[in-house]
């Protein structure tokens, strides 16, 4: 997917008009947040683990090599197979070819992030095998020709009257004519027209929310169940994956599945949760004759032992989205590419470039509550940080702000100078303000004066006053 | 003479420049609670803008210049949270594989306080002599509330002012958009954020917003009086201070609070 991250101020102003992104925006406000809430609340000791997550992820950082092979070694022990990919392109080459070999016409989807990475759906259609998500959200954007817009709830910009209207265009060619409006209705419209599909498809794909190394394992977490009958039905099931997806034993999946939904969703266990353990054995009553897990690295190992490596601790909760005060305003899709928000800000520079992704790290408050909120406690506006400072030492970025900062710090570090020139511009933006206290435009303020007042100094500096105060008092005392 | 606590004013730029009265009221809180002040001479800015813009190198520039200017005092006290965030939490780190700077940075970092939880938490100070009549909500700047922990304290000292009457916004601990450059940087995303603080804090029905940083006020009044919305917007040390002759942040002339 070529990134649209170059553009981010621009697509930031449409989606800031956009009033039925607004809409659905407003619409969602506090729900994820205040669930959170009410579920940490519950677990005192919520953030002990926390601390726990932390320390499996950081153990699976420092000996990911091991426990790589270690999986890799049980899914063969399984019977199923690993396949390793550098970049996205092998690795939907690869999807291909695993579909190919059994002559695969329909591909059912489960949620997955990865897949997102890898184009996969344009690629599959190209390529005359039909992608058919699964998971509702993904199946409203599917139909729309959308990305997702949140890394847990891809359809969480879209209104409901605009899902009736998705739902009613799409739908027609199964002759449903009506244009529902029922929420219960729309998902009983989408099931009845997605459960077949399952039946008939010949792969299924899902994601991977964490890797057990110890049984082989893959495990997804969803809560409408679309992900086990995607897995389940069909003759092969392939799990896409990033390395840094490892947990070590059930013991520590079983930490991070428990800080992931409450963290997530709000809630305090997702309502499936599903452990595949490769292909049906000759005793089982179902399951599919074969299984794959495509490993994607996708410059992800170069962030290891490197200023972003705390990264990989992300369990792709979602939870610094939703209380980022920049995606809660500006929805993911402004972001440009596949991760929105703080994570994806951070994220999205180490995969496709800092040149190309050089605003997100930028277009942050540094209001810290990402970081307050995320269960893996991932620095993240201190890698914010970091690509910033890499970009400024790579001289990307604006050469007007860069001179501006020149300017502003050549004065701050002349004190008597500083002093004598902010005196005046103090001194020339109060006239400027006409006594009224506040100026509705101001040189070089464009930026903030379009949706605010500058409100005008009030005259002389504290410094200058203070000065002459001690003058006086000095005078007063000879 | 009885020993007493020799406080530097790091007085802030933002302060300086636009709102010299928060100096004077921190000078006063400060006197009022037994302090002796000093106001080093050179101190311009801690570097912030440079800091979070990435330019690595000026804001290590800055900070060592702010390090020699506050090495001689017992404390260093700031009327902000995020100033005071930059020398207490970033400081260290900018120079943490710095063997010369290093220490003298985190030396720093151990003195250097925000106002208001010095002077309830090190000062001990419960209550002030100060009156100002209406409905306030106090909004809890990011890097005071979360690098600083900064909340219960302005509540306390505000709970003690003659009059008045503290009513809590709904999501209190949302950004209000300001984040120094961008909110120049990326205005219109800084607008809308600055945007919904306003809708949020107009909701309290209080006739006064107070907070603990300059640069936050700064914005949320100017996008209140974008609004030509009647409420006042001041420093916390004002009214703590019962200095609140001066017209609140933006506005022409003063009349709140009485």
């Amino acid at each position: 997917m070529k990134p649209e991250t170059r553009t981010f101020k621009e697509n930031a102003r449409k989606a800031l008009a956009d009033t039925d992104l607004q809409s659905a925006l407003k619409g969602m406000e506090g729900g994820f947040v205040m669930g959170r809430l009410a579920t940490i609340d519950k677990l005192p000791e919520f953030n002990d683990m926390r601390d726990g997550a932390v320390r499996i992820k950081n153990h699976v950082l420092e000996n990911l090599d091991v426990y790589l092979e270690t999986f890799e070694a049980n899914v063969i022990k399984n019977g199923g197979e690993v396949h390793w990919c550098q970049s996205p392109e092998q690795a939907r080459q690869k999807v291909l070819e695993l579909c190919r070999s059994i002559d695969a016409k329909t591909v059912t989807k489960g949620k997955s992030m990865i897949g997102e990475e890898m184009d996969l759906n344009h690629f599959l259609e190209d390529h005359s095998v039909e992608p058919i998500e699964t998971d509702l959200g993904e199946y409203i954007i599917q139909l729309a020709d959308e990305r997702p817009s949140h890394i847990i709830a891809p359809a969480i910009h879209k209104t409901k009257a605009q899902v009736s209207d998705l739902f009613h265009e799409h739908h027609k060619k199964y002759g449903k004519t009506k244009r529902l409006e029922d929420p219960r209705e729309l998902l009983e419209e989408a099931r009845e027209i997605l459960r077949p599909k399952y039946v008939k498809a010949d792969v299924g794909i899902t994601g991977a929310n964490f890797m057990i190394a110890e049984t082989g394992s893959t495990v997804i977490v969803t809560n409408e169940g679309n992900g086990d009958l995607t897995q389940t039905l069909a003759k092969m099931h392939i799990v896409l994956a990033t390395p840094e997806k490892i947990a070590p034993t059930l013991e520590d999946a079983s930490t991070m599945l428990r800080i992931l939904a409450r963290s997530a969703t709000g809630q305090e266990y997702s309502v499936y949760t599903t452990f595949s353990s490769g292909a049906r054995r000759p005793e089982d009553l179902d399951g599919p004759s074969s299984y794959h897990v495509i490993i994607l690295d996708n410059g992800r190992s170069n962030m290891v032992g490197g200023d972003f490596e705390e990264m990989l601790r992300c369990i792709k909760c979602g939870a610094c989205l939703m209380h980022c005060p920049v995606w809660t305003n500006i929805g993911g899709h402004a972001y440009g590419w596949v991760y929105p928000g703080p994570m994806g800000s951070v994220l999205t520079p180490n995969l496709i470039g800092l040149e190309d992704a050089c605003h997100l790290p930028n277009a942050s408050t540094f209001c810290g509550r990402c970081q307050e909120v995320c269960p893996e406690r991932i620095p993240l506006p201190r890698m914010l940080r970091k690509h910033r400072e890499n970009a400024y030492s790579a001289k990307m970025g604006s050469p007007v702000e860069r001179t501006g900062l020149a300017v502003w710090s050549f004065f701050v570090r002349r004190p008597k100078l500083y002093r004598l020139a902010t005196g005046l511009a103090m001194k020339a933006l109060k006239m400027l303000s006409g006594g009224k206290g506040k100026l509705r435009s101001a040189p070089l303020a464009k930026g903030w004066t379009g949706a605010r007042d500058l409100p005008a100094p009030e005259g002389k500096t504290f410094m200058a006053q203070y000065r002459e105060q001690a003058r006086r008092r000095a005078g007063g005392r000879s | 003479m009885t020993e007493t606590t020799k406080v530097a004013l790091l007085v802030t730029c933002v302060v300086d420049l636009f709102r010299p009265t928060v100096g004077f009221a921190a000078l006063k809180l400060l006197e009022d609670a037994g302090c002796t002040v000093f106001v080093p001479e050179a101190q311009t800015c801690c570097g912030q803008p440079a800091y979070n813009s990435g330019a690595r190198d000026k804001a290590e520039e800055i900070a060592k210049q702010v390090i020699q200017t506050f090495e001689d005092y017992e404390y260093v006290v700031a009327p902000s949270g995020s100033c005071t965030g930059m020398i207490k939490v970033h400081y260290p780190q900018l120079f943490q594989k710095d063997d010369v700077w290093g220490p003298k940075a985190r030396a720093l970092s151990g003195k250097v306080h925000e106002l208001i939880s010095f002077l309830t938490d090190r000062l001990g100070v419960e209550a002030v002599e100060a009156a100002y009549t209406g409905k306030v909500t106090y909004h809890d700047a990011c890097s005071g509330l979360r690098e600083l922990g900064i909340r219960d304290q302005p509540r306390k000292l505000l709970n003690s002012v003659q009059g008045l009457e503290l009513e809590e916004a709904p999501d209190r601990d949302v950004c209000c958009g300001f984040g120094g450059t961008f909110s120049a940087k990326y205005g219109e995303i800084s607008g809308a954020i600055v945007s919904a603080k306003t809708s949020a804090l107009s909701a309290t029905e209080a006739t006064t917003v107070l907070g603990g940083d300059l640069g936050c006020l700064l914005n949320i009044a100017g996008r209140l009086q974008r609004e030509g919305s009647p409420i006042s917007v001041r420093h916390i040390a004002e009214v703590l201070a019962g200095m609140t002759d001066t017209p609140p942040v933006g506005a022409e002339k003063a009349g709140d609070g009485k």
